[in-house]
C-alpha cells in the first residue's frame, strides 16, 4: 500500500499549515491554516485506518470534520467582532493582553 | 361515581396550577389574571360538588348506629423518603374532607367573583388573584391530605398566603406590621404543632398517616401521658391558627387586608383549619383529654379554651367602632364555639357550626365590604362614616340582616341549628358549665350584631355616608351576597330534626370509636336559645333605636367605673400590651441588661486578663519571630514573585501567534524527548 506517500502529503500539509498559522498576519488565513493542520491529521488517520483495516480511523476523521466546522464558525465570529471593533483583521495589532 | 372520589386530588391541583399561570402571565391578560382564577376555582367547585354527590351515594357499611360510609384513602406518589421512612402523598376522602372541600371552593368562588368588582383597578390586582389561587390550593391540600405532613404543608401554605394578603397594601406600615403580627403569632402556636406532629409520628410507629395515628391513640396501648403531651402540643397550633385565647390578638389586626380576604381567610376557611385539625385528630384528642369518658370532671383544656374565647371575644365586639373588627371578634367568639363543641364531645355539632358559620360570616364580611365600597366612601368606621344606609343599599341591607340573624341564632336560619346542637351536647354530655357559657355567648352575639346593624344601616347618615352618594354595589358584589344569604338560610336545615342528612353524611368511624355521643333535638333547649337570641336582639334594638335605658347612654363620660371597664375592653384586656411590653420587653430589657453586666464584668475581666498576658507574649513574638523570621520569609517570597513576574512578563506579549509558536516549540521538544525515550528504552 502507498502509506509513505500519504504520510508525506500529510506532513507537507501540516508544515504549510503550521507556517501559515504562525506567520500570517491575516486572521482569516490563520483560520484556514488551522484547517490545513486538521486535514493533515485526517489524512494520517484515514491512511493508517486503511492500512490496519480499521473503521475507527474514518470515524475519527468524520468527528474531526464536524469539530472543525464548529471551530470555524466560532473563529469567524470572533474575527468578525475584531473587525467591527478595529476595522482590521491584523493579528499583530491584537495585543491587548500584553503583560 | 367513585371516579370522583378516587380522583379528588384534582380539586386542589386546579387552583394550585392556576397560581403560577396568574403570577407569570396575569399581567399580560386583559383582565389581569381574574379570567384564570375565577374559572379555575369554579371548576374546583363543580368537582367538589360532584365528589360530594359521589360520597353521598357511597353505600354505607356496618350495622345500626355504626352504619357509616367507609372512607377512601389513596396513595398517589412518594413525596420523599429519608432515613428509611418514605413519606407518601395521598388523599383521604371522608365526610369531613368532602364538606370542607365544598365550603372552601364555594366561599372561594364567591370571593373571587366579588373581588373582581371590589379590587378593580388595584395596583397589585394580578398578585392578589395569584395569592387567592395559591391560598385555595393550600387550603384544599390541607383538608384532603392523608398524612399529617400534607396537613402541615397546607397549613403553612395558608399562613404564607394570609401574610401576603393581609399585607397586600404594604405601603402603609400598619398593614405590613399587621401581616407580620399575624404570621409571628400563628407561628408561636406552630412550634407546638411541629412538636405534636413529631410526637404523633413516633406514637403511631413511625407513620404520618392520620388514620393510623387515631387508631393507635384509640387502641389504648400507648401511655396516656404521652398522648396528653402530644395532644397539648397539637392544640397549641390550633390556638394560634384558630385565634383562640390567648393567641387571638392577631385576628382583629388581620382586618388590615382587603375585605374579601378577611371573608375567605379570616372568617370562613383558614381560621377554621385549627378546628378541622382537632376534628381530624379526634381519636387522639378524645382519648388524651378523656372528652367522652363518663365521670370526668366536666372540664378539659379544649372546652375551657373554647369557652373563655367565646366570652372575652364577644365582650370586645361591643366596643369596636370598626365594622370589620366587630366581625373579627365575632369570628373569634364563634371559633370558640366550635372548639368548645369539640371539647364537650359534640363532634358533629362542632363541624356543623363550622359549616354554617362559613356561610353567614362570609356573608357578613362581604356585606361590610359592600358597604365600604359603595356606601361609606371606603371607610369601615361605623360611628363616623355610616348610618342610614338601608335606603340606599337594599340588597346589601337585606342580606346583611339575614347574616346577622343567622349569626344570632334566630329560628330557622343556619346559626340556630348549629349553635343549638352545641348547647344541647354540652348540656347533655355533662358539661353544664359550658352550656351556660354558650347561652351567655349567644345573648352577647345577638346584642353586638343588633348594635352593628343599627349603627351601619339605621339612624342618621354620618360622615362618608352623608357627604358622598351612597348607592347599591354592582352585581359582581351583590351576586355573591345573595348566594351566601341563600346558603345562610338553608344550610342549617340539613341537620334539622327529621332531616339529619349532615349527621348521616359526615358520620365517621373514628368519632364513633372515640365515643362521641349524639343527642336528639330537644325542644326545651331550642326554646331557651331562641328566647335568648331574640331578647339579645330586642335589647340591642331598644337600646339604640328607642333609647331605652337612657341612663346608660354616655355613661363612660360620667362614671369612672364604666370608663375603666370601657378602657379595659378598648385596650383588649391589655393582652397586646402584655405581649409587647411584658414578654417582648422582658426578654429585651432585664435579660439584655443582665447580659450586658455579665459581659462588662465577667467576660471583660477574662478578656482583659487574657489580653495582658497575650500582649507580653506578643511583644516577644513580634521582636524575634515576626520581624526577623516571618518577615524575612514573606519579603523573600515577595521579591521572588516580583522577579519571576518580571521575567515571565517578557513572554506575555499578547500576540496569539507568538503563543502558538511557543506551543509548537514546546510540542516539538516534548515529542522529541518522548521519541528519544521510546527509542532508547526498546
Amino acid at each position: 500500500m502507498l502509506l509513505n506517500e500519504f504520510l508525506f502529503l500529510a506532513a507537507f500539509l501540516f508544515c504549510v499549515g503550521v507556517y501559515g498559522a504562525l506567520a500570517r498576519k491575516n486572521a482569516v488565513f490563520v483560520l484556514m491554516s488551522i484547517e490545513l493542520i486538521l486535514n493533515a491529521v485526517n489524512i494520517n488517520l484515514i491512511a493508517f485506518g486503511a492500512l490496519t483495516d480499521n473503521l475507527a480511523g474514518q470515524v475519527f476523521a468524520l468527528f474531526i470534520i464536524a469539530v472543525a466546522a464548529a471551530e470555524v464558525g466560532v473563529g469567524l465570529a470572533i474575527v468578525l467582532l475584531i473587525y467591527r471593533n478595529r476595522h482590521s483583521v491584523d493579528l499583530g495589532q491584537v495585543d491587548l493582553m500584553k503583560g | 361515581m367513585t371516579w370522583f372520589l378516587r380522583n379528588a386530588w384534582i380539586v386542589p391541583l386546579i387552583p394550585t396550577l392556576a397560581f403560577p399561570v396568574i403570577l407569570l402571565l396575569g399581567k399580560r391578560m386583559p383582565r389581569g389574571g381574574a379570567e384564570v382564577g375565577i374559572p379555575a376555582v369554579g371548576a374546583s367547585l363543580i368537582l367538589a360538588i360532584l365528589t360530594a354527590i359521589a360520597w353521598i351515594h357511597r353505600s354505607p357499611v356496618g350495622e345500626g348506629a355504626d352504619k357509616v360510609r367507609p372512607f377512601l384513602e389513596r396513595d398517589l406518589f412518594t413525596w420523599f423518603s429519608t432515613g428509611g421512612v418514605s413519606v407518601r402523598f395521598g388523599i383521604h376522602i371522608d365526610g369531613l374532607a368532602v364538606m370542607m372541600m365544598f365550603v372552601v371552593t364555594f366561599i372561594s368562588l364567591c370571593v373571587h367573583v366579588y373581588s373582581y368588582a371590589y379590587m378593580e383597578g388595584d395596583r397589585r390586582f394580578t398578585h392578589y388573584y395569584a395569592a387567592l389561587a395559591l391560598f385555595t390550593g393550600s387550603m384544599l391540600v390541607l383538608v384532603t391530605g392523608s398524612t399529617s405532613l400534607q396537613l402541615l404543608l397546607g397549613w403553612e401554605g395558608t399562613s404564607v398566603c394570609s401574610f401576603m394578603l393581609i399585607g397586600h397594601w404594604w405601603e402603609d406600615l400598619d398593614n405590613a406590621s399587621a401581616a407580620l403580627k399575624a404570621f409571628l403569632t400563628t407561628r408561636t402556636g406552630d412550634i407546638g404543632l411541629l412538636v405534636g406532629l413529631a410526637m404523633t409520628f413516633f406514637i403511631a410507629g413511625q407513620s404520618f398517616n392520620i388514620e393510623k395515628i387515631n387508631e393507635t391513640a384509640l387502641a389504648g396501648h400507648t401511655s396516656h401521658t404521652l398522648l396528653l403531651v402530644a395532644a397539648f402540643a397539637l392544640f397549641c397550633g390550633v390556638v394560634g391558627k384558630s385565634a383562640q385565647f390567648p393567641l387571638h390578638t392577631w385576628l382583629p389586626d388581620a382586618m388590615a387586608g382587603p375585605t374579601p380576604v378577611s371573608c375567605l381567610i379570616h372568617a370562613a376557611t383558614m381560621v377554621v383549619a385549627g378546628v378541622y385539625l382537632v376534628a381530624r385528630f379526634y381519636g387522639l384528642f378524645a382519648s388524651a383529654f378523656s372528652i367522652n369518658l363518663a365521670g370526668h370532671a366536666g372540664v378539659n383544656l379544649v372546652a375551657a379554651i373554647g369557652g373563655i374565647t367565646i366570652i372575652i371575644a364577644a365582650a370586645l365586639a361591643f366596643v369596636q367602632s370598626d365594622i370589620k373588627k366587630v366581625l373579627a371578634y365575632s369570628t373569634i367568639s364563634q371559633l370558640g364555639y366550635m372548639v368548645m363543641a369539640l371539647g364537650v364531645g359534640g363532634w358533629t355539632a362542632g363541624i356543623f357550626h363550622l359549616f354554617t358559620h362559613a356561610f353567614f360570616k362570609g356573608l357578613l364580611f362581604l356585606g361590610a365590604g359592600s358597604v365600604s365600597h359603595s356606601g361609606s366612601h371606603h371607610s369601615f368606621d361605623m360611628k363616623k362614616d355610616m348610618g342610614g344606609l338601608r335606603r340606599h343599599m337594599p340588597i346589601t341591607y337585606v342580606t346583611f340582616v339575614i347574616g346577622s340573624l343567622a349569626l344570632a341564632g334566630v329560628f330557622p336560619l343556619a346559626g340556630f341549628w348549629s349553635k343549638d346542637e352545641i348547647l344541647l351536647t354540652a348540656g347533655k354530655n355533662g358539661y353544664q358549665a359550658f352550656m351556660i357559657v354558650g347561652f351567655v355567648g349567644a345573648l352577647m352575639t345577638a346584642g353586638y350584631m343588633a348594635r352593628c346593624v343599627w349603627l351601619t344601616f339605621h339612624g342618621e347618615a354620618r360622615g362618608g355616608a352623608a357627604h358622598h352618594q351612597p348607592h347599591e354595589s354592582p352585581p359582581a358584589i351583590t351576586g355573591p351576597l345573595v348566594a351566601l344569604a341563600f346558603m345562610s338560610v338553608v344550610a342549617g336545615l340539613l341537620n334539622a330534626p327529621g332531616v339529619e342528612l349532615f349527621k348521616k353524611w359526615t358520620a365517621n368511624p373514628v368519632v364513633i370509636a372515640a365515643g362521641a355521643p349524639e343527642f336528639k333535638f330537644n325542644l326545651g333547649y331550642a326554646a331557651v336559645s331562641t328566647v335568648i337570641a331574640l331578647s339579645g336582639l330586642a335589647l340591642g334594638w331598644l337600646y339604640y333605636e328607642r333609647h331605652w335605658l337612657a341612663a346608660l347612654h354616655g355613661r363612660t363620660k360620667t362614671s369612672r367605673l364604666a370608663l375603666a371597664g370601657f378602657n379595659f375592653l378598648e385596650n383588649k384586656y391589655y393582652l397586646d400590651a402584655l405581649y409587647t411590653d411584658g414578654i417582648v420587653y422582658a426578654v429585651k430589657s432585664p435579660i439584655a441588661r443582665a447580659a450586658y453586666w455579665f459581659n462588662q464584668n465577667v467576660i471583660d475581666g477574662i478578656v482583659n486578663g487574657a489580653g495582658i498576658g497575650a500582649r507580653a507574649a506578643a511583644n516577644w513574638v513580634y521582636g524575634v519571630i515576626d520581624q526577623e523570621l516571618v518577615d524575612g520569609a514573606v519579603n523573600g517570597t515577595g521579591a521572588a514573585a516580583e522577579g519571576g513576574g518580571a521575567l515571565l512578563r517578557l513572554i506575555q506579549t499578547g500576540r496569539v501567534q507568538q503563543y502558538a509558536a511557543f506551543l509548537f516549540g514546546l510540542g516539538v521538544v516534548v515529542i522529541g524527548i518522548g521519541l528519544l525515550a521510546l527509542t532508547h528504552s526498546f
